[in-house]
């Protein structure tokens, strides 16, 4: 298994696999809502202007997320 | 604040509220955002409810009637929702509907180029009602991205009808209605496919059922009312649950039952958010494995183009220098394209006035009858028209173009940082684009924000975005003040970039005062964000041109012609009605005036705004009819003798750049104030929007005036 870093970590072009969610409640249910659960490829597009937000290609939709939230999705870099 | 609570089961209860005939049939329209819900919703309906690329659209819900096979359905458009687990204002609506039992059927829209995602909130409504149709949608944009949906399969394994659409270009939507029909009128059983969750949720699911049959309406899905029993957080105040069909009055048996439920749960380590996230993987992998049945796409990057587009449009260096040359050169093009249709309309509405005044002469009928009917209401009417008609007319397609090639979603995007510095919510850049329009939809759209404290912001800020109301007055003192003098080229130039100046400064104003709300009266962090960024649509011309006039510019304008026909008589009589030597108008003119030189303008202008108040749209009329009846009386059809009447009145370029800094920040107008106070259910917002609004124009507008005297400018 690679190492484990937050969303906003992963460079941009690159792609992660969710490993786990660290968020709680109600933001916990909005990120598995977009779908990323367990094992979800996902790849960062594109930084905004100061670098934040960051669009991510999530199960075919571009969304961006701000860094507090990505930050709560613990990925492995593939 | 109270916004949550109030919005959910009421907003439900006002919203949904259906009044039809007992034979009609009540379908729901249900679907993720930016799917083309409400273009499947208009195309069945022939409403022309306003679409647009980006998520949230259906702020307002409508209702429309079809007829097919002799029956009239009723179609009920639903917010667009990712998922029902009552996340949000929204979904709680959305939910709250289709296991409401009142629609015979729920219609299901998705994305062909995004339907794995889609088919999460599929499965959702199938666990609630076995009623379900799915559309997938936008099958044009899959063939052109070479995706391809096997439509055949899809209904096999979903044990539902699923039809192909093309909403936008009509394809499909009989067939959508034929499926409709069939199971509304139970000619076509479904047998909804179910998701399963395992041991022990089953187990626990086969242990409640029954007890469950026992209290809800046949109609709804006791599988499903057992699972949310299941995940339901009993020892917060929203316990009982309530649903519309149901109220759980601590029924000792279920009780029982569920605490039995939680021990079992529990020894499989699944405590309530375990749970949850249990059930939410479930449906997503079950989503996933449909898709990967049912999907084959040619092209490995279908959507390279997007990305492109993207690199250009969101990128760090061009994004913002982009964003505001656009906004300039839609500008630009209002203002060069409005001029010459103003001034034919303006002299072709005046000659008609010469020509009602003649037969007014012949016919022998009394001055004051003259005065008020045509100095005042067909002048101020006509002032209304070919002041605001043009700008409008070019303004608003130009506009909706963007907001349909679903360029609005990456301003969001490009802007967000700046919100969140603000601590106010990323979508706030989107209802911020909708003032543009209204302010009053502005507000409303305000809805697509979950966080009441950001909401309540974005309601109260929204306002520093001119409405189409506003910009005309812009315009107009743009060109003739600032830009005034210069070659016809140079000014459509200069008056184009004070627009955006203006603009900009709105948008500066509405982060100051986001950050001033977020640090006084609504102190709080900004809470999560995510936002959906679309497939860029080819847009659809021909509907622009249509909808934007129709529904923006002739609404829009007929609103301003019906305020501005009393407004016009009422002014008219006060400037004519003397007391003293000066007439009534002109008293409280010089009441006003103290404090309107001190902010650059003078009793006049000031007035105008207050009169202006049921629409701001008719404050440059009302003022000019000011001054007009104050002596002068001449003919006003160009903008030189607009010019001219406002420099005899002692206007230099301060009090145009004061009057356009108090356009932009004064109280909203009252319809505006009305949905504020309909939005969040009380007197208390409205007046804060009033006095923030009002307040910032008065310190502003006074910092301006000051300064530019004391430095000898004006």
């Amino acid at each position: 298994m690679g190492k484990l870093i937050p969303l906003h970590h992963l460079p941009p072009g690159t792609c992660g696999k969710v490993s786990r969610l660290t968020a709680e409640g109600n933001a916990r249910r909005r990120m598995l809502d977009l779908g990323l659960i367990c094992g979800t490829r996902v790849e960062a597009l594109q930084k905004s202007l100061s670098g934040d937000p960051v669009a991510y290609e999530i199960r075919g939709a571009v969304i961006a997320l701000r860094s507090e939230e990505a930050s709560q999705i613990l990925v492995e870099l593939l | 604040m109270g916004l949550r609570q109030v919005s959910s089961q009421e907003m439900a209860k006002q919203t949904y509220r259906i009044d039809c005939h007992e034979e009609d049939l009540v379908i729901a329209l249900a679907g993720n955002p930016n799917t083309g819900k409400s273009t499947v919703f208009n195309s069945l309906t022939g409403l022309k409810q306003h679409t647009g690329n980006w998520p949230g659209k259906t702020v307002t819900n409508a209702k429309g009637k079809y007829i097919h096979q002799q029956r009239s359905f009723i179609l009920v458009d639903l917010p667009g929702t990712y998922s029902l687990f009552a996340n949000s204002v929204d979904e709680e609506v959305a939910r709250d509907f289709i296991c409401s039992g009142e629609p015979k059927v729920t219609v299901v829209v998705t994305d062909a180029t995004c339907l794995e995602r889609n088919l999460n909130l599929v499965l959702q409504v199938m666990e609630i009602t076995d009623n379900a149709v799915l559309c997938v949608n936008l099958l044009d944009e899959a063939r052109r991205k070479k995706i391809q949906v096997d439509l055949p399969a899809l209904s096999e394994i979903l044990g539902v009808p699923v039809v192909g659409t093309n909403a936008r270009d009509g394809v499909g939507l009989r067939e959508l209605k034929d499926a409709v029909y069939q199971v509304a009128m139970g000619e076509v059983i479904n047998k909804p496919l179910q998701v399963r969750y395992g041991d022990p949720v089953e187990t626990c699911l086969e242990m409640l059922e029954p007890f469950v049959k026992g209290i809800v309406d046949k109609n709804i899905n006791s599988r499903w009312v057992a699972l949310r029993l299941l995940e339901a957080n009993r020892d917060t105040d929203n316990w009982p649950l309530q649903f519309p069909f149901l109220k759980l009055n601590n029924d000792s048996e279920i009780l029982a039952t569920l605490q039995a439920a939680d021990r079992l749960l529990l020894q499989a380590g699944l405590n309530r958010d375990a749970l949850r996230d249990h059930i939410v993987t479930c449906i997503v992998k079950q989503a996933e494995e449909i898709a990967q049945r049912v999907l084959s796409c040619e092209k490995q990057h279908y959507n390279i183009v997007d990305r492109r587009i993207d690199s250009v449009l969101t990128s760090k260096v061009w994004g913002i220098p982009v964003m505001i040359a656009l906004l300039g050169l839609v500008f630009w093009i209002t203002i060069k394209g409005a001029n010459y249709p103003s001034q034919v309309l303006a002299t072709g509405l005046f000659w008609v006035e010469n020509k009602l005044t003649g037969l007014f002469m012949a016919a022998g009928w009394p001055d004051w009858l003259h005065g008020i009917l045509i100095l005042g209401m067909y002048r101020t009417m006509a002032w209304v028209v070919s002041v605001m008609l043009p700008p409008m007319a070019i303004f608003f397609p130009l506009f909706t173009l963007l907001e349909d090639l679903g360029y609005l979603p990456r301003i969001a995007f490009n802007l967000d940082n700046f919100f969140k510095k603000a601590c106010a919510h990323g979508k706030q850049a989107l209802t911020m684009c909708m003032g543009f329009g209204c302010n009053a939809a502005g507000v409303i759209s305000c809805r697509i924000i979950d966080s009441p404290r950001e909401r309540l912001i974005a309601i109260i800020t929204n306002n520093f975005v001119p409405c189409n109301g506003r910009f005309p007055t812009l315009i107009a003192l743009a060109t003739i003040f600032i830009a005034g003098g210069r070659g016809e080229a140079g000014q459509t130039l200069v008056a184009s970039l004070s627009i955006l100046a203006m603009i900009v400064l709105g948008v500066v104003i509405t982060l100051l005062v986001s950050k001033i709300l977020s640090k006084t009266i609504l102190k709080g962090m900004p809470s999560s964000f995510a936002l959906e960024l679309p497939p860029y649509r080819r847009p659809q011309i021909g509907r622009i041109i249509v909808r934007s006039l129709y529904d923006r510019t002739l609404f829009v304008l007929s609103r301003a012609i019906i305020v501005a026909a009393p407004a016009g008589m009422i002014t008219w009589a006060f400037a004519n009605i003397t007391s003293g030597d000066i007439s009534i108008l002109q008293h409280s003119a010089k009441l006003l005036d103290p404090l309107a030189h001190l902010l650059g303008m003078d009793g006049f202008i000031l007035m105008a705004f207050m009169l202006g108040l049921p629409a701001n749209e008719i404050v440059l009329p009302i003022l000019i009819m000011c001054y007009m009846s104050a002596g002068q009386m001449i003919e006003l059809d160009s903008l030189q003798a607009l010019r001219d009447l406002f420099a005899a009145n002692g206007w230099t370029w301060l009090t145009a750049v004061c009057m356009m800094l108090f356009s932009l920040n004064h109280f909203p107008c009252g319809t505006t104030l009305l949905t504020i106070k309909k939005e969040t259910q009380s007197m208390k917002w409205p007046l804060i929007t009033f006095a923030v609004t009002t307040a910032t124009g008065i310190v502003l507008c006074f910092i301006v005036a000051q300064s530019a005297r004391l430095l000898g400018l004006a």
